[in-house]
């Protein structure tokens, strides 16, 4: 009986910190803070940075990391604007954003299963398909390209052989790899496109219509949340991914294709960030190479404060999404009351400390 | 198994072993420390491939490349570190890497009726399959890998030192389960270094000695005695330390006194006097609360109430203050707790003390190391030499460089916690040597407190041994006037 109430507590606990920061600020600001109007505000302030924290806690769940998901958040906003420009319909754009997104977690997964050869080949394949097709045509720079690809991949291969990297210095190369890539390909300057079509209206309060109770990038985002969290816990993926965060040697041992299941984990992690560039770049409108600075300890952030350990195992979606809300509520809060931004981070520091402190008493006395 | 042969470089793990398992039977493969076991059983799980010799499951060539695919042969390892995902439920832990799904999501109610299944076959169907394997006990999670074992059909069962970290009452549930394994055909491997257990559960036994299987045959024609004199190569006098006290000094001064002393859970109460020259043991169940009555000792747990003194010290200290004052401790835990596997042996040695061989703020590691390869000779460590990694080593040899610690540190009180834990018969006796000289026959006299669940070790090693009941330490009386019953009645309420 008692080890039922530990439980409901472990899971209710991030709930009940974001009730109490809710009515500490209800008190505190009253009406601007408590109107209809502030609270679509904030739940698209949230969109971003949950969106991305949905598929980080896949990520941090299954025993991995993510410091790359801010500089991800940057190159799918250019390479959206970049599409755009190109003349694509604004679908097409999107599903490019966040399949460049989706990119960057295959080689993210690659590279931490040992896969490093796989990745260079591909990176060498595509550099020189590229160059070929710009003098020589598409088709042989296609030709060209997968040939090179291919056998560099059966060189580096044998040369190398598997060799597992850490996924921290991994992300960490990245965090500065794909801002510098976003730069590259926006010139150093932020990318306007000509016209963005309706993802013009995906993060914009609607007075009216079907969007009303919550603007098209909030449905996407609690869209995108409701299905990552579902198929966290009931599937075979899911709770694979599980189990390789709580003990990776057992995992492989049963049978667990533990290199497979990271590399799905990265990609559909970073799918989601790929989501959240396109929320961020209907809401900036651009495609800015500085954008997101920063986001990548904020999503971190979000998910350690929904009950996530960061050594693997325990977490979930729903506690990620209201580790994001907390810190919104405390953002727009201190908003509200005039405060100034150094307060907030204050405060949101605090949190995140708090959070695991929490985590931790209740952990001690479960054992 | 037919003359398996692994080398590993210049060493001869497996010099021609030949085993044979037979379906419905516990086989007990007992060997000392560094005999091969578990290079054996590595081999047999898919970890090790074997130079030479061949190996056959149920008529068939059986010669697996990884765990993976022994496992998909029916060969199901139980280990001292259990191999389990604490995160997930019971269920998911039977079945892992097999779950029942439809288009990729779990079959919830299909994994349930089948982890409950297994349980049920072992006789065990009431354990929760929804709880999480991180909320259970011990013995519950070792029950729920051998359930694994079951679910996957598994012919041929390794348990290796399956009792290492269980209390009495978990090991006869232990033995049901083994009767329950056999029933269903599965062949049994039962690693142990306790002999009771091997005579109790097995049916046959297999003796490796060198890399090399020197004796098989039916437990019900052997003795103890026998196997112990098939390990060792020669007939060991006695199975137990011989009774230390004649020849050494009678105890002297008090040298650590505790009264009602009281932790934050465990111990709920204990009252004890520590003398020079003496080994004092402490027995009783597991969880009674031993080990935290020498943590709290050592300053590893707070202490809540109750007097404390150590030496000329009183009330609690931090465990750096204690080695200050001469105490040192060897932990149960030896892999988590009681040794840095990855740092060389000549670091783990020199921890506690660091700084002797630092000269004017510079660390001299050739001091080090020589100080370390005194030590190796002086407790005979099996070993390449002092920069060896410690987690290369047997669990005896590791277990004898943890003691060593202590007898460099030159402590004058010594706490002991299962120092013979998963240590073979012929290091058990070296390590009663060190324990007898360290406190009864050194230049001074020291005091020894020792914390054992094997009782016979306790009565042969100590001059007198206290019980440990649910917290609450009872007076201490000379180990010659106690017997292996008084002590278990005592240590599980049933008077004495």
């Amino acid at each position: 009986m008692k080890q039922r109430w530990r439980e409901v507590l472990r899971k209710l606990g991030p709930a009940l910190g974001l009730v109490a920061a809710w009515l500490l600020f209800a008190l505190l600001a009253g009406r601007p803070f408590t109107s209809w109007p502030n609270h679509q505000l904030m739940l698209l302030q949230t969109a971003v940075i949950g969106t991305a924290a949905v598929g980080a806690t896949w990520i941090i769940v299954a025993g991995g990391i993510d410091l790359s998901v801010g500089s991800t958040i940057a190159l799918g906003t250019v390479v959206t604007a970049l599409l755009l420009n190109a003349g694509w319909s604004a679908g097409a754009a999107a599903v490019g954003g966040i399949a460049s997104a989706t990119l960057v977690g295959w080689t993210i997964g690659a590279l931490v299963v040992g896969q490093l050869g796989r990745v260079l080949a591909l990176g060498a394949g595509v550099a020189l398909g590229v160059w070929i097709g710009r003098q020589h045509g598409p088709a042989l720079g296609v030709v060209s390209g997968v040939s090179l690809a291919a056998l560099l991949r059966w060189l580096l291969e044998r040369a190398i052989g598997p060799l597992p990297l850490s996924p921290f210095i991994v992300t960490l190369g990245l965090w500065g790899a794909l801002r510098g890539l976003a730069k590259g390909l926006g010139d150093n300057q932020p990318v306007y496109p000509d016209a963005t079509g309706w993802l013009r209206r995906v993060m914009v309060l609607a007075p009216e219509g079907p969007f009303a109770i919550a603007p098209p990038g909030v449905c996407v985002f609690a869209l995108v949340a409701l299905v990552a969290g579902l198929a966290l816990k009931h599937t075979v993926l899911g709770r694979h991914a599980v189990a390789i965060g709580s003990n990776e040697q057992t995992a492989r041992l049963c049978g667990v294709r533990v290199e497979r299941v990271k590399l799905w984990v990265y990609a559909l992690g970073l799918a989601c960030a790929g989501v959240a560039s396109v929320l961020q770049f209907a809401y900036l409108s651009m495609g800015d190479p500085t954008t997101a600075q920063g986001y990548e300890l904020k999503v971190i952030a979000a998910v350690v404060i929904g009950g996530a350990s960061l050594s693997g195992g325990q977490g979930s979606v729903g506690g990620a999404l209201i580790g994001a809300l907390i810190m919104t509520v405390v953002d727009n809060g201190c908003t509200k009351l005039g405060l100034d931004n150094w307060v907030q981070e204050l405060i949101t520091g605090a949190i995140i400390v708090a959070a695991v402190a929490l985590d931790r008493t209740r952990s001690r006395a479960q054992s | 198994m037919h003359g398996l042969v692994k080398r590993f470089g210049a060493t001869l793990a497996l010099d021609g072993v030949a085993l044979e398992a037979r379906a419905g039977e516990v086989l007990a493969l007992v060997g000392e420390n560094g005999a091969g076991k578990s290079t054996l059983m590595k081999v047999l799980a898919g970890a090790l491939e074997p130079d030479a010799g061949r190996m056959e499951l149920d008529g068939a060539p059986y010669a697996p490349r990884s765990p993976l695919e022994a496992r998909e042969r029916g060969v199901a390892m139980i280990h001292q570190e259990l191999a389990l995902a604490p995160h997930l439920s019971v269920a998911e832990n039977v079945l892992l890497g097999a779950e029942p799904q439809r288009i990729g999501l779990v079959d919830w109610r299909s994994l349930h009726e089948r982890a409950h299944a297994a349980l049920t076959q072992l006789g065990r169907g009431e354990l929760d399959v929804r709880r999480r394997v991180g909320d259970l006990a011990p013995a519950e999670r070792q029950l729920v890998e051998i359930a694994r074992a079951v679910a996957f059909e598994a012919r041929v069962v390794v348990l290796d030192e399956p009792t290492s970290s269980l209390g009495r009452e978990d090991v006869a549930r232990l033995a049901e389960l083994l009767v329950r394994l056999r029933e269903r055909g599965a062949a049994v491997i039962y690693i142990s270094h306790v002999m009771e257990e091997i005579f109790a559960f097995a049916q046959r036994y297999c003796v490796l000695r060198d890399g090399r299987s020197v004796a098989s045959g039916t437990c019900a024609d052997s003795s103890p005695r026998e196997l112990v004199a098939a390990m060792v190569g020669r007939e060991v006098a006695q199975l137990t330390p011989r009774p230390a006290q004649q020849g050494a000094a009678p105890a002297g001064e008090v040298i650590a006194r505790l009264n009602s002393l009281r932790g934050q859970r465990l111990p709920r109460e204990a009252t004890l006097e520590l003398r020079r020259g003496e080994v004092l043991g402490i027995a009783g169940l597991v969880g009674a609360g031993r080990t935290e009555l020498l943590r709290a000792l050592m300053g590893l747990e707070r202490v809540v109430s109750g007097e404390l003194r150590v030496l000329e010290l009183s009330g609690a200290r931090a465990p750096h203050e204690r080695w200050e004052q001469g105490v040192g401790m060897l932990s149960e835990d030896r892999k988590s707790e009681g040794l840095a596997l990855g740092l060389s042996i000549a670091a783990n040695l020199g921890l506690p003390h660091l700084e002797r061989f630092a000269r004017a703020g510079r660390f001299d590691a050739g001091a080090l190391e020589r100080s370390a390869a005194e030590w190796i000779e002086r407790v005979r460590v099996k070993c390449a030499g002092p920069r060896q990694p410690i987690g290369e080593l047997s669990g005896g040899n590791q277990q004898k460089v943890a003691l060593a610690r202590l007898l460099a540190a030159d402590v004058d009180i010594a706490l002991l916690d299962e120092p013979t834990r998963g240590v073979d018969v012929a290091a058990k006796a070296e390590i009663y040597a060190l324990i007898d000289r360290f406190a009864r026959r050194g230049e001074r006299q020291r005091a020894v407190l020792v914390v054992s669940s094997y009782l016979p070790e306790l009565l042969g090693l100590c001059d007198r041994i206290a019980v440990m009941e649910r917290g609450v330490l009872h007076p201490a009386r000379a180990a010659a006037e106690l017997d292996e019953r008084t002590l278990l009645a005592q240590a599980t309420g049933g008077g004495a």
